[in-house]
């Protein structure tokens, strides 16, 4: 099953594309990076497969062919949004009580466990929680409606350091329990890094690249030789030159298999350099075609 | 840490942790441990690794990198998988007794006071014993004709 297949979807605000021409299906059991910079068009996304805005261009379905936004869809997806979305008058009993009135499934009992494990009161306002304590409140009524698949929106951006392991650690429990897909967006790549295994990297309204974590690194390495050789060097399709009088890296799409040319070393790189030398070339990209659309099944996940 | 409260139960000898800036995958960092203990004794066979679960919960990483490393761990015959209850230790890689093992890292200890009155930095140190582990390793494969070796890893020596 895909958690997420948009063709060739786009929305436009005013005069300006804010996401265009995206194509890209999710496979259901990943825990989803989606990375790019201010403004690349990551929370469009996010919110046109949510349902929460309109496709200008093209469609998005979600959970296996529901379009978004469809009484299906909304029952299987749970979203947070990037501020933590409460209302800060309500007390934390309240809140469940609303989102349990306002979903057709809630699991209540799972929804107090885990607050009283989190330390926070039921009775106090939503308003006079600490930043990672509401933070932790959203994701717990976003838990308890058992969604198939969770979308978070930049959600540690205002945690400090315990709060997004604690954070990060609670939604890591739930793709362990239940094997909940997650789809979360992040401009900091590194506190990514150990809990996401597929990447879509955005940049400019634009999907760069998209693949699972593990085969992108292992089909990309850095080339390392002398300059001069640097345009010789290109039987691989290079993806990004950093060159100095002497010495050049070069990104290649290659693997650890491929023939390294005499003279030149060639190292493994890591997500966050993988990351940012697409994002210095948007013109280079790395998608699945149909070729390498791997069988969707969704990876085991504990039991 | 309060995301561990409430479930703990008192199964395995050991916890992971994890070394952001020594840039080793997680799931071998994970694997790298577990081969640790069980040289240092930390681990004997039918000891319980950690479940998946406690992993993803006090180390907030993904559990495909558990399964991952567990998986690794499996492959090289040092656990097995019980359907249901968890993952355990079948064999193990310490084969000298921990009295043993207190006598050899106290000879270790005068040759680095030695090294150390010779004029021998750490770096140095280091440089002398890898090389000299390196030539007994090759003496020892040269001598026999390849003994079934575990995993020639030298960096957990220390």
């Amino acid at each position: 099953m895909n958690v997420l297949q948009a063709s060739g979807l786009g929305k436009r605000y005013g005069g300006t594309w804010a996401l265009r021409e995206c194509s890209l299906t999710i496979p259901a059991g990943h825990v989803v990076a989606l990375v790019g910079p201010n403004g690349a068009g990551k929370s469009t996304l996010l919110n046109l497969a949510v349902g929460l805005a309109a496709p200008s261009a093209g469609r998005v379905t979600v959970l296996g062919g529901w379009p978004a936004g469809s009484p299906a869809a909304l029952d299987g997806i749970a979203f947070v949004a990037q501020d933590a979305p409460l209302y800060k008058n309500l007390s934390a009993a309240d809140m469940l009580h609303l989102t349990r009135n306002l979903n057709r499934r809630f699991d209540q009992a799972s929804a107090e466990a885990r607050l009283v494990e989190l330390g926070i009161p039921l009775k106090q306002k939503a308003g006079r929680l600490s930043g990672g304590q509401q933070t932790q409140l959203a994701l717990t009524l976003a838990l308890a409606r058992r969604p198939r698949l969770l979308v978070l929106d930049e959600p540690m951006a205002m945690l400090d350091p315990l709060a997004r392991h604690d954070f990060m650690a609670t939604v890591m429990t739930a793709v362990a329990d239940d094997g909940v897909s997650v789809l979360l967006s992040s401009h900091v790549i590194a506190e990514l890094e150990r809990v996401a295994d597929y990447l879509i990297l955005m940049s400019r309204g634009r999907v760069q690249v998209a693949g699972e974590i593990e085969g992108l690194l292992a089909s990309h390495r850095i080339l390392t030789g002398p300059a001069a050789e640097a345009d010789k060097c290109s039987q691989r399709p290079v993806v990004h030159v950093r060159r100095a009088l002497a010495q050049a890296h070069l990104l290649v799409r290659a693997t650890a298999e491929d023939p390294v040319p005499p003279g030149w070393e060639a190292h493994p790189l890591g997500l966050e350099e993988l990351a940012l030398a697409y994002l210095r070339e948007p013109g280079a990209a790395a998608l699945p075609g149909p070729a390498h659309s791997r069988n969707a099944e969704p990876s085991e996940v504990t039991k | 840490m309060t995301i561990d409260k409430g479930f703990r139960p008192a199964a395995s000898p050991v916890e992971f942790r994890l070394d952001a800036a020594s840039g080793v995958p997680t799931y071998l960092q994970l694997v790298h441990q577990v081969e640790h203990a069980l040289r240092l004794g930390y681990l004997k066979p039918g000891d319980q690794l950690p479940k998946v679960r406690d992993v993803v919960a006090s180390l907030a990483i993904n559990p495909n990198t558990v399964l991952k490393a567990y998986r690794e761990l499996e492959t090289k015959g040092l656990t097995a998988g019980r359907p249901g209850q968890g993952t355990f230790i079948q064999a193990t890689l310490n084969q000298v007794a921990l009295p043993e093992l207190t006598a050899l890292r106290r000879s270790l200890l005068r040759w680095l006071t030695a090294a150390d009155a010779a004029g021998l930095d750490e770096d140095g140190s280091v440089a002398l014993f890898t090389s000299a582990l390196r030539d007994f390793h090759e003496r020892r494969v040269g001598s026999r004709d390849r003994g079934g070796a575990q995993s020639g890893e030298t960096k957990d020596v220390a």
